[in-house]
Formats: C-alpha cells, sequence, structure tokens
C-alpha cells in the first residue's frame, strides 16, 4: 500500500485537565473522504482544528506527507497552504467582497499573478453557480452562498486535502443541500477530504470511511454500510437512533 | 541622589494643607455627583418621551453642554452671571452649578441610553407572561437597567473628580493652589519643592480615581 | 453686545484658536501612533511591555490633565528635564490621549471573532499577514466612533493648556475680561471660536457612525 497522504499517531488534546482527544490514531489514503461523526462536544471539531495546528495538541504526531505539523512552527504557514478549511460560519472576511476574499491568500502568500488567479476564481465560482456574486460583499450573500464562496476560496489554495467543520450546521434546511451538492461534486472529482457533519444521509452518501468519535475516542471506524446498518458499539447505536422518530400516536 | 524637593512636604503643617486642598476639590466633586445623579435620572427618563418640545430642548441642552469644554462652561457661569446678572457668584458655587449641570446632562444621556437598550420583546414577554406594567417595570426593566448604570456611573464619579482640578482656573483655592503657595514659600530654602509637591498631587489624585475605576471595572465584568 | 469690541479682537482669537488647533492635532496625531502601539502590545500579550503598558494606562486614565501639565511643565526641569510650552502642550496631550486611543483600538480588536483570525491561518498566512490582510482593518473600523469621540474629548482637554502660559483660547478670554470687562463679548467669542472647532468634528462622527452602522459588517 502506497504511503498514506496524513497519518495521525497516538494524537491526544487536553484543555486544562480535560482530555478531550485521547489516543486518536488513523490514516487518510490519496482520494479518500473520511466523515467524522459523533455527539456534540465529542471532540470531533477540534480534531480538524489540531490538524491543521489551530490548536496545541499535548502528545503524538500528525504528518502531512511524512512532515509533521507542529503547532507554532516556522513552517506552518507553508503546512497550511496544503490543507484547505471551511468553518461552520463567519469566516469570510467581511470588509473584503467575493472575489477579493478568493484572491487575498494566493496572491500575498502564494505569491500568484492576480490575472491568473482571478481566472480560475471566476472558474470555481461559475462551477458552484455564484460567477454574478463576484463583487458582492459576504453581507449580501445568503448563509449558502457564503459557504460556497468560503469552499472557493480555500480551492484556489490549490490543497492537497480539505477539511470542513459542520459547514451546514447554521444554515437553514433549504441553504443546506446547494452547499453539500458542492462537497459530493468534489468528491467525485477525487479530492482527499475530512468531514464533520451532522447530516447522516449525506454523510453515508459521500464517506469511504466514517470515523465515529465518542469522549475522546475513536470507536468505530468503518464502511459506511456498515455504520449505518450494523453498528458494532451501543454508543453508537445509541448515537444513531438520536435521528429515528417513533410515531407518537 | 538629587534633591527633589520631597523634604518641603515633611515642614510644618504643608501635608496638611496639601490635604485640605484636596478636600475642598472633592467635596465640590461629591455635591455635584449627589446633585447629578438623580436629576440625570430624571433627564434621562424625560428624553424618552416622545413629545418633540421636549425632545428638541433636552437635545440641545445636551449637546451643548457636552461639547463645551468644561472649563469655558465654568468661565460663563463664574464670569458671565457676574455681568449679566449681576449676581456675585462664588468660585465654588459656580464649580458646584457647572459640574452638576455637565454631571446631568451625561447622566441623562447613560440612563436614556440603559432605557431605550432594553430590546422591546422584553416588554412583550412580561407582558405575555401577565404581568402589569408596574410589575414589568419594577422586576424586569429596572434590574437590567440598574446592573448597566452603576458601573457607567461610577466612571462618572472618577471624570467629575478629574474635572473639579479646572476650578484652579477660577480661582479656588483647592489642591494645586495649595501647591503653588507652598513652593513659592519656600522658592529660596529649597527651590527643587516643584517636583516632589505637584508629583504628591499627581498621586493624591491617582489614589482617589484609581480605586474607583478598579470598582467600575469589576462591575461591568460581573454584571455583563 | 458691542460689536466694534468683536471686531477689533477677532484676530486675537484667530490666531489662539489656531495655537489650540494647532497643538491639539499634533498631540492627538501622536496620541494615535501611541495608543496603536500599546494596543498591539494588550492584543498579543507581549510579556514585560504588557505590564508596562498596563501601568502607563492606569496612571494616564486617573489623573487629570491639568497636573499631568504641571508635573510635565514645572516638576520636570527640576531633575533636568526642560521643554517649551507647546511641546509641553502636545507631550501632555499624547500623554493622556495614548491610553484612551489604546482603549480604543483594542476594543476594536477583541470584536474581531478569533475565526477571523483563524481562517486567515488556515489559509496560509503568517501572523503578521492575517493581523495586517484581515484583521486590522476590520478593527480600525469598528474603532471609528470610539475615536472620533477620544479626538473630541481631547480637543476639549486642550481648554487647560492656558495654566502653562499658552496663549491659547482660554487666556486670550480671561485676558480681555480682565483687562477691558467686555465680559459678555469675550464669553461670546470663547464659544463661538470651540463651537468652530468641535461641531465639524461632532458632526462628522455622527455621520461616520451613521453610516457604519448601516453598512455594518458581519453577517
Amino acid at each position: 500500500m502506497a504511503e498514506p497522504l496524513l497519518k495521525i499517531e497516538h494524537l491526544t488534546k487536553k484543555f486544562e485537565n480535560n482530555i478531550v482527544l485521547d489516543d486518536i490514531s488513523f490514516d487518510v489514503a490519496q482520494g479518500e473522504v473520511i466523515v467524522v461523526v459523533g455527539a456534540s462536544g465529542c471532540g470531533k471539531s477540534t480534531l480538524l482544528r489540531c490538524i491543521n495546528a489551530l490548536e496545541p495538541i499535548q502528545g503524538g504526531s500528525i504528518k502531512l506527507h511524512g512532515e509533521e505539523i507542529v503547532y507554532g512552527s516556522k513552517n506552518l504557514a507553508k503546512m497550511r497552504q496544503q490543507i484547505g478549511m471551511v468553518f461552520q460560519s463567519y469566516d469570510l472576511f467581511p470588509h473584503k467582497n467575493v472575489i477579493d476574499n478568493i484572491l487575498l491568500a494566493p496572491m500575498k502568500v502564494q505569491k500568484r499573478k492576480k490575472s491568473e488567479v482571478r481566472e480560475e476564481a471566476m472558474e470555481l465560482l461559475r462551477r458552484v453557480g455564484l460567477d454574478d456574486k463576484a463583487e458582492s460583499y459576504p453581507r449580501q450573500l445568503s448563509g449558502g452562498q457564503k459557504q460556497r464562496v468560503a469552499i472557493v476560496r480555500a480551492l484556489c489554495m490549490h490543497p492537497v486535502m480539505l477539511l470542513f467543520d459542520e459547514v451546514t450546521a447554521a444554515l437553514d434546511p433549504e441553504m443546506v443541500r446547494e452547499v453539500l451538492d458542492v462537497m459530493l461534486s468534489l468528491a467525485k472529482q477525487g479530492r482527499t477530504m475530512i468531514i464533520v457533519t451532522h447530516e447522516m444521509q449525506f454523510a453515508r452518501a459521500i464517506a469511504d470511511r466514517i470515523l465515529f468519535i465518542d469522549k475522546g475516542k475513536i470507536v468505530e471506524d468503518t464502511d459506511p454500510d456498515t455504520f449505518f446498518e450494523h453498528p458494532a458499539s451501543d454508543r453508537a447505536k445509541q448515537f444513531l437512533n438520536i435521528f429515528n422518530f417513533e410515531r407518537s400516536k | 541622589m538629587p534633591d527633589l524637593g520631597l523634604d518641603v512636604l515633611f515642614k510644618g503643617k504643608n501635608m496638611l494643607r496639601l490635604l485640605g486642598g484636596l478636600w475642598v476639590a472633592v467635596k465640590i466633586s461629591i455635591i455635584s455627583v449627589a446633585l447629578s445623579i438623580p436629576l440625570g435620572i430624571l433627564l434621562g427618563i424625560v428624553m424618552t418621551w416622545k413629545n418633540p418640545i421636549i425632545k428638541a430642548v433636552t437635545r440641545v441642552y445636551l449637546e451643548f453642554i457636552r461639547i463645551m469644554p468644561q472649563l469655558v462652561l465654568l468661565f460663563i457661569v463664574f464670569f458671565g452671571t457676574t455681568r449679566t446678572l449681576g449676581w456675585d457668584v462664588s468660585g465654588e458655587l459656580a464649580s458646584v452649578i457647572v459640574f452638576t449641570a455637565w454631571g446631568t446632562a451625561e447622566m441623562g444621556d447613560l440612563v436614556r441610553g440603559a432605557l431605550i437598550s432594553i430590546p422591546k420583546h422584553q416588554y412583550e414577554s412580561s407582558a405575555a407572561l401577565a404581568l402589569s406594567p408596574a410589575q414589568t417595570y419594577f422586576y424586569i426593566i429596572i434590574p437590567q437597567t440598574v446592573r448597566r448604570l452603576i458601573p457607567l456611573s461610577i466612571n462618572l464619579i472618577t471624570r467629575m473628580v478629574k474635572t473639579t482640578s479646572l476650578i484652579l482656573m477660577i480661582g479656588v483655592v483647592e489642591v494645586l493652589k495649595v501647591a503653588q503657595q507652598i513652593i513659592e514659600a519656600n522658592r529660596m530654602t529649597s527651590p527643587n519643592a516643584a517636583f516632589g509637591v505637584y508629583l504628591v498631587v499627581l498621586i493624591m489624585y491617582f489614589l482617589i480615581c484609581w480605586p474607583i475605576s478598579m470598582l467600575a471595572r469589576y462591575l461591568e465584568k460581573k454584571w455583563r | 453686545m458691542n460689536w466694534d469690541f468683536i471686531q477689533e479682537y477677532l484676530p486675537l482669537y484667530e490666531s489662539a484658536a489656531l495655537l489650540t488647533v494647532k497643538i491639539g492635532v499634533a498631540g492627538i496625531a501622536l496620541s494615535i501612533v501611541i495608543g496603536f502601539l500599546c494596543a498591539v502590545v494588550l492584543f498579543f500579550k507581549i510579556p514585560v511591555l504588557r505590564q508596562a503598558v498596563s501601568v502607563y494606562i492606569e496612571i494616564s486614565r486617573n489623573t487629570p490633565l491639568l497636573i499631568q501639565l504641571f508635573f510635565i511643565y514645572y516638576a520636570l526641569p527640576k531633575i533636568g528635564i526642560k521643554i517649551n510650552p507647546e511641546v509641553c502642550g502636545m507631550v501632555g496631550l499624547a500623554f493622556l490621549g495614548g491610553s484612551y486611543m489604546a482603549e480604543a483600538f483594542r476594543s476594536g480588536l477583541e470584536a474581531i471573532e478569533p475565526i477571523q483570525m483563524e481562517s486567515a491561518l488556515s489559509l496560509g498566512m503568517e501572523k503578521s499577514q492575517a493581523l495586517r490582510y484581515v484583521v486590522l482593518p476590520q478593527a480600525v473600523s469598528i474603532s471609528v466612533p470610539a475615536f472620533v469621540a477620544n479626538i473630541i474629548f481631547l480637543l476639549k482637554e486642550t481648554s487647560v493648556f492656558s495654566a502653562i502660559s499658552l496663549m491659547d483660547l482660554m487666556f486670550t478670554a480671561k485676558d480681555l475680561i480682565g483687562q477691558y470687562y467686555k465680559t459678555t463679548e469675550s464669553l461670546f467669542l470663547l464659544v463661538v471660536f470651540y463651537l468652530i472647532i468641535l461641531l465639524p468634528v461632532s458632526l462628522l462622527g455622527s455621520f461616520i457612525e451613521r453610516r457604519l452602522r448601516y453598512a455594518g459588517f458581519g453577517s
């Protein structure tokens, strides 16, 4: 088997004396789509933040292409350029319009030519159906449109993998679909992605693998059909039951 | 070690005289604050009324008082009233009038701000629970306004104390005036007295204002 | 009201107002620089400097400008630091204003959601780039109303300059009252000139504030 793109070994994360992530180990292969699920507060968002070194870790290692990602290290900005991340909300820069939001990092960080990035950005905006919004400001966009712009902004840095942290959690139901569709098409293109989400049907449709995290530990690491049809652990069964309702009358 | 003129402070009753001067300034701030708070609460409530004439009059009063330097207001009352009205207003009285007028304007604006910042749904949800208007004010609105207001009014006290330093300029004998007198009297024996004496005055003001500011900040954090 | 008197002494007030504005603008400019540096030190929690800045802010905010000026002008020469009245006025105003400007900047910086910094970092920016392109532009525009309020406050504070023998508006008014007993006219000119200086800034401030409120950043 080829060298994994991302290799996480014995990752431990504490806030004060609270263990949030406890001895997490898993690999992500090139082109794999991993969906991380679990109850609120189980540590799944923290996991993504650790991968992008937005949080210091207290043990273990995270390696991209065999190179370790270290919080506060000198080459961190270089490493982060290879990892695109989209957050739950409010992460577009409100003082810049859509196109400037997208162009800022490629021009200032990667020193690429404006004309070239702009062309690429417009093409990507067209694909997510927002090329007519290039000059709009974030406040003029709906939540779903903002999230699609945030995805394009991440893609323009040419990352080797993408992290999605509950990107639809703050959206109205009718906006959720348009964002998930964009993510599905990225999966079809063979992008490597780690997705944290509460949309279970979407998780099942997009995932190559499901990681179920409970109390900071990986409880299940399996393919989606097995996870949703035959969860091995009681905790996963309990968790999946939250999404089922019985008739009350 | 150069002569910093600190010895002057321990000569005779100099320290006591300075403290006496400080007390004049503090006394004027206390009286002004005590008058400003009730008057300001009244003004603040009046300013939320819808009557256009009352609105215009209070607005002009507020804007004029707040845009003019307090020293200009002191000059107007101290020099102006003597001339136009024929009153002989003492420096102390002029100070109390000006600081009360100013404090009332500031306090009124704070009260008005606190009152209109209570969201409408607070009144509505209180009404939905079948509370009477009086109960709504007593249990819902007043506690929320007071929590917002107390730290801000305490801040007003520090501003008032700092501003009373201006009364020197209309001839009131307060701490700075006493300091000048002490320095002048010891000009021959202690030529560097200015350093020690003014340093002590600076420290005195700091020791009054700092604890009050800290209290305001503590309450602001606690009640946020 | 004696209009001849007013006409005669108008130029005196003009040059006094000019002096107030000149020292005021210089002092305010300096206080903006001081305030900006202090806010950055506090925001990044730089050790040692941070404590020094906190001490400075407490002293500056809890003592009156008049006493600060007396100290700088009359006390410091005794330990060998002599400066002329104009520089003294500027330095005193900057010493007072620096802490107010620092607070304005700092509350602007603190109003920016941490996610703004994080999403800039996750795009591969260095911390300094994230600060320069993402955090600061937003923080500055949030600080603008507090900023304008501080400018008005500091311009008003310049009225104590006559205490260190600067011939400003207060000095001129007091002088004319003392010499000619033309109290009404002198006070009238005093008020008019302060309005000329302060009203435009105040109107500009409420204009900017209204625009910012409607333009509204964020969601």
